[in-house]
């Protein structure tokens, strides 16, 4: 293992046997977040089942491979679980240098999406086709970068010791550093993804000890926006829909509403146990669109029951139980915001994608973090993971 | 670990991050909870509809059994049709709910609009037919008689007409063969009801939505065996409707042949009879009422007499049982149930109900013989009979001196059974009955069957009614208050008769109980339950319930499921009364009322027994019986408003008994000719395809009309004065009902003549 002296806190402690040094009480791998790294890898391989079995018959989609998705789904995971290496290796602080740059490309490939180069799917203007097929949805690590360029800004003057809190200044300019992105996603349009952006600026901003008026203000704004983006009519139509879908659900089973409907129905024939893995008769016969992505968790839900929708919960939970920990204990202000933004990612993403499928929220086409098929997903959240690794592994021990 | 930071982080945001926790932690409660009730509470139905979801039915309709006659010869089968078919609920996507479609449609049919748009409006109560009473969400058929050439032009632009099909399908036919009708036997089929199939849903026959249901008749009655099983092929399918899952098949079952006991020939001798008597009864001048006689229904039964096996049955007026294939229109559908329709679905051989008359006084006798009155004993027939004042005559006053049972049969003698009845009725106490009452007159009509359905096998039958002492209380309890209320002293016959009713309707009076021995006044029977009566009487005592079905075979003819004839009953008479009655009813044939109408008849080798009735009807002119039977059938028949027993009907009964024994008007016995000179026995054969070996059918000739003159030849005399008499009608009724008007209640409305 070279490089272990990187790897050190202090750098300065005596030479130690390989083994030795992994285990040892300031080790790395001692100090590594254990459960959040299993319940995410534990998420990412029933996702991979579950996408196996949602796509396994879907011909017209796999390509006549029925392991299509299933072989992606893992090489995702792998290349995810690499990123969160690098991120941890790399360390936040590390990172927090190149903020800029890691922003400015992230602006730049939404931008991309803008042009010739974006491809639309599902009604989304999100993607960016890479060809070979593969595609790439830049919004994704738009969530990244927004969190790290915010934390960078509202962190910097109060962990230099100048200040208590950020001043309005700074929030302002955070503020502004968010919007850029948002409004372009906003254009795409991709309304789940800036729904997104807009709870984790308002994690970012509770957690950066910002004024209490900067957080109703941002809340007011929200309610405000909300308004006028329907008065003024910005939203497709297909997104009017989804709301009116969800308002009355009856409204056209075979329609709008035919998504949640049929989702519900999935996950509600489950019952305890389910149906038995590849016996669910809804995802067999496909009755649920999306159901490799958004729609995940009605496989879980019918084929695994009570018992398996309701273990990804708890996986879930696990990762942000432990990530509210981790931003309640480390020492700098810039760690805990970004703990702070991923948490509000993770909990809204996990939120509304659960939640819409039960017929709670309205539809919005959001992935449930690691399970949902997909691979610019699959890389944030990912390293999302590596950078809440890295703040807890940066933290300095207790004694 | 510990919580507490070591370096300054403030308060504000520990406690925020505290709030970022629950608040995290309550989100995904939420989740958990939402999911708990959706998959453990509210499981079981989401189960349900899954499964809804992706198993689709084919349901292929099994071909309904046909209903054959005793030889095989279909009298109701099926036939393949063009079927044109509306789907509602596709009409209903169109802006103009199908509008247009359906006036396109109405002019490739060759239809009028309106007639295609009436037949697709759903039924309720206030949408008169033609509508549709079936399920909304099954094609609904517009007409079953289109050409090939309108079938293909709707195919082959059925971009133009969405919505609408054409496709052959099995349709009934009532094939009617032999010129025979037998609709109101038949009955009809309609589409299922949404109610029928909720109803029926987990019983072990189900409906299906584009099942048609027998309403009346065998096809209601044996609706179940006839009906079959329909396939059903029950796929999984994914959201597209593509097949997934393995197919479990229930193969289609046809539905059971029903063999009859009707002789299609015999039935349609008897249905042309009918309706001959009805025309020529309507020559007929009425003396009572100052115009001929209106014959406005009628029904005959032919019956087997040792097993009460129906050979046929008819009723008039009748309607054409197709009228209801694929939907009735409005224009047929009026003219069979409309206020002047004179309601030809009703069956008047099991629903038409009338006083008997004269053919009653078998019961009489018997009841008379039961009380205790020796059958050879000598009575009285007097010109008339008075009880206090009140004067009741027998027919045309004619008086026979002192007359046995038997010979009271043969002339049909009212005095003799006046007084008998009249003693009885003192002796039971009077107007209020002693505590050990026998009331023999009426326990006897019970004992007979009347008053009771006879059980036949097919569906609304009548019971009639016995006007004893506790339907009398009954009925005037019911009806008190009405009574009461319209009657008046003095007033109208009408008001007089209702005030006389509300003071003492609830009592047997002596008039009631005499008018009621002779078959008139509150008494009801129906022409099935004489048949059932008479055929007892010509078997040796044993009353039937009378069947039209006789066997269920099944579509391959492999299962033959027998109907045996069941008795319910034995005629409460010893042997000796009922071989007397048996002389007394062949007398009336050789020497009695109906001698002059079977004159010429065969009776040594064809022993034929009958007996005459003609019931007075307040308000109309009289109803016609003619009881009769040999030692293999019973024929009763009955014509309304027609004048008297034998003249009415004698010809039309003969004329059947001829047909069915090959009897010449002149009295020869041709075997070659005949019918059915004994009853069909054996069951026609179903070949394992289903195909019935059926013999031909030679439509029906009636017999050159016989004169009166050539009868009279044959007979080697005149017909007697009495019944000479009896034919030019009823023109003592008038005075009779005059001289008891003073005292009577409602019954003596009906009064006796013959």
């Amino acid at each position: 293992m070279t490089g272990a002296n990187t790897f050190s806190v202090s750098g300065y402690g005596p030479e130690r046997s390989s083994l030795s040094r992994l285990l040892a009480r300031d080790s790395l791998a001692r100090r590594l977040d254990w459960p959040i790294l299993l319940s995410a890898l534990a998420l990412s391989f029933m996702g991979a089942i579950l996408v196996y079995s949602a796509t396994r018959n879907r011909t017209e989609i796999n390509q006549g491979d029925q392991y299509y998705f299933l072989i992606r789904h893992l090489m995702n995971t792998g290349i995810g679980f690499c990123l969160m290496i690098g991120t941890v290796w790399l360390g936040h602080r590390t990172l927090r240098t190149a903020v800029p740059i890691l922003y400015g490309l992230s602006v730049f490939l939404i931008l991309m999406v803008l042009t010739p180069l974006g491809a639309t799917v599902n009604g989304a203007h999100a993607w960016i086709v890479l060809g070979g097929g593969f595609s790439l949805q830049p919004s994704e690590f738009v969530k990244i970068t927004i969190i790290l360029g915010m934390a960078m800004l509202l962190a910097a003057r109060v962990d230099a010791g100048d200040k208590a809190y950020p001043d309005h200044r700074t929030v302002l300019q955070a503020l502004g550093l968010a919007a850029v992105p948002m409004m372009i996603v906003m254009l795409m349009p991709d309304l789940g993804s800036v729904m997104v952006m807009v709870i984790i600026v308002l994690g970012v901003l509770l957690a950066s000890g910002a004024s209490n008026r900067w957080v109703f203000g941002l809340l007011g704004t929200g309610a405000l926006g909300a308004v006028l983006i329907w008065q003024l009519g910005v939203l497709d139509e297909y997104q009017i829909n989804r709301f009116a879908a969800f308002a009355n659900p009856e409204l056209d089973p075979s329609g709008v509403g035919y998504n949640t409907n049929q989702a519900r129905i999935a996950i509600g024939s489950g019952g305890l146990t389910g149906t038995g893995l590849f016996h669910g008769s809804q995802t067999t016969g496909q009755f649920v669109p999306e159901q490799q992505t958004d729609f995940v968790f009605t496989v879980a839900g019918e084929e695994l029951g009570f018992v398996g929708a309701g273990l990804i919960i708890l996986l879930l939970g696990v990762v942000l139980w432990r990530a509210c920990r981790i931003a309640r204990e480390t020492t700098e202000l810039y760690g805990t915001i970004v703990a702070a933004g991923i948490i509000a990612w993770f909990a809204f993403q996990s939120f509304e994608n659960i939640g819409m499928t039960l017929g709670i929220m309205p539809v919005a086409g959001l992935p449930l973090p690691f399970v949902s098929y997909g691979g610019s997903s699959m890389f944030a959240v990912w390293v999302a993971v590596g950078l809440l690794q890295s703040i807890r592994v940066q933290r300095p021990m207790s004694a | 670990m510990t919580n507490i930071p070591e370096t300054g982080r403030t308060p504000r945001v520990q406690i925020r991050l505290v709030v970022i926790q629950i608040l995290v932690l309550s989100l995904l409660g939420t989740l958990g909870a939402r999911l708990w009730y959706l998959q453990i509470r509210e499981g079981d139905a989401y189960a349900k509809e899954a499964s809804g979801n992706h198993v689709q039915q084919v349901v292929q309709p099994a071909v309904r059994g046909s209903i054959l006659d005793a030889r095989g010869v279909p009298i109701a089968d099926n036939e393949t049709r063009l079927v044109v078919s509306a789907s509602r609920t596709e009409l209903l996507k169109m802006r103009d709910d199908g509008d247009a479609v359906l006036t396109k449609l109405a002019g490739v049919l060759g239809m009028k609009p309106k007639d295609v748009k009436d037949k697709v409006r759903l039924c309720d109560a206030k949408t008169p037919q033609p509508c549709w009473n079936g399920s909304p969400y099954q094609p609904i058929p517009i007409t079953d008689e289109a050409t090939a050439r309108q079938a293909l032009q709707i195919r082959e632009r059925s971009e133009d007409f969405p919505g609408i099909t054409a496709e052959p399908e099995a349709v009934r036919r009532y094939a009617g063969p032999g010129g025979s009708n037998t609709a109101q036997v038949l009955g009809y089929l309609s589409p299922v009801t949404d109610e029928e199939i909720t109803k029926a849903q987990d019983t072990d026959s189900p409906y299906l939505r584009s099942d048609q249901v027998g309403r009346s008749g065998l096809e209601r009655e044996y609706d179940r065996e006839l009906r079959g099983k329909a396939g059903v092929t029950r796929y999984e399918v994914d959201n597209l409707g593509r097949v997934i899952g393995t197919a479990e098949a229930d193969p289609a079952q046809s539905g059971s042949n029903l063999v009859t006991s009707i002789d299609a020939r015999v039935q349609r001798v008897a249905e042309y009879e009918l309706n001959d008597a009805m025309k020529k009864a309507r020559d007929e001048y009425d003396d009572n009422t100052s115009e001929n006689y209106k014959a406005d229904a009628g029904a005959v039964v032919v019956m087997e007499s040792r097993t009460g096996r129906v050979v046929a049955m008819a009723s008039n007026p009748t309607y054409d049982p197709n009228a209801w294939v694929g939907g009735i229109s409005a224009k047929d559908y009026t003219k069979l149930t409309g206020k002047n329709s004179n309601y030809p679905l009703l069956n008047r051989a099991i629903q038409g109900q009338a006083a008997p008359g004269s053919i009653f006084k078998v019961i009489s006798t018997s009841a008379a013989v039961n009380a205790g009155y020796d059958f050879d004993g000598r009575y009285d027939c007097s010109s008339s009979y008075s009880i206090g004042g009140q004067v009741f005559q027998n027919y045309e006053s004619k008086g026979y001196g002192p007359i046995n049972l038997g010979r009271a049969i043969e002339v049909s003698c009212d005095t003799v059974f006046y007084r008998l009845a009249h003693q009885e009725w003192a002796k039971d106490g009077g107007l209020k009955s002693n505590k050990n009452a026998k009331n023999w007159f009426y326990t006897t009509a019970h004992q007979y069957g009347l008053g009771a359905v006879t059980g036949i096998d097919l569906p609304n039958e009548v019971a009639g009614r016995v006007p004893d002492r506790k339907w009398k209380q009954d009925y005037w309890k019911a009806n008190k208050a009405s009574w009461c209320k319209y009657g008046k002293k003095g007033g109208s016959y009408a008001q007089q008769i209702a005030y006389e009713n509300c003071l003492e309707g609830n009592l047997m009076r002596a008039g009631d109980s005499v008018n009621y021995s002779i078959g008139q006044g509150d008494i009801l029977v129906t022409p099935i339950q004489m048949a059932t009566i008479y055929s007892a009487i010509s078997n040796g005592g044993t009353l039937y319930d009378p069947t039209v079905g006789k066997a269920i075979v099944s579509a391959d003819g492999k299962s033959v499921q027998a109907i045996a004839p069941k008795a319910h009953g034995k005629l409460p008479i010893s042997k000796a009364t009922l071989k007397d009655i048996d002389g007394a009813l062949e007398g009336v044939v050789t020497r009695g009322s109906a001698a002059w109408r079977f004159g010429g008849w065969p009776q040594d080798k064809i022993p034929m027994h009958a007996k005459t009735g003609t019931a007075e009807v307040y308000g109309k002119q009289t109803t016609s019986w003619f009881a009769t039977y040999t030692k293999d059938y019973t024929i009763v028949m009955t014509i309304s408003q027609g004048g008297t027993g034998s003249g009415a009907s004698g010809p039309a009964v003969r004329k059947i008994y001829e047909a069915l024994y090959g009897v010449s008007p002149d009295g020869t016995i041709d075997n070659r000719k005949a019918l059915l000179p004994t009853p069909q026995k054996s069951l026609p054969k179903i070949e394992s395809d289903g195909s019935i070996d059926a013999p031909k059918i030679k439509p029906y000739a009636p017999p050159k009309e016989a004169t009166e003159e050539t009868l009279a030849l044959a007979g080697g005399g005149l017909p007697p004065a009495t019944v000479a008499s009896e034919r030019t009608g009823a023109n003592r009724a008038r005075r009779r009902r005059g001289s008891s008007r003073s005292t009577g209640g409602p019954q003596s409305r009906r009064r006796a003549i013959s």
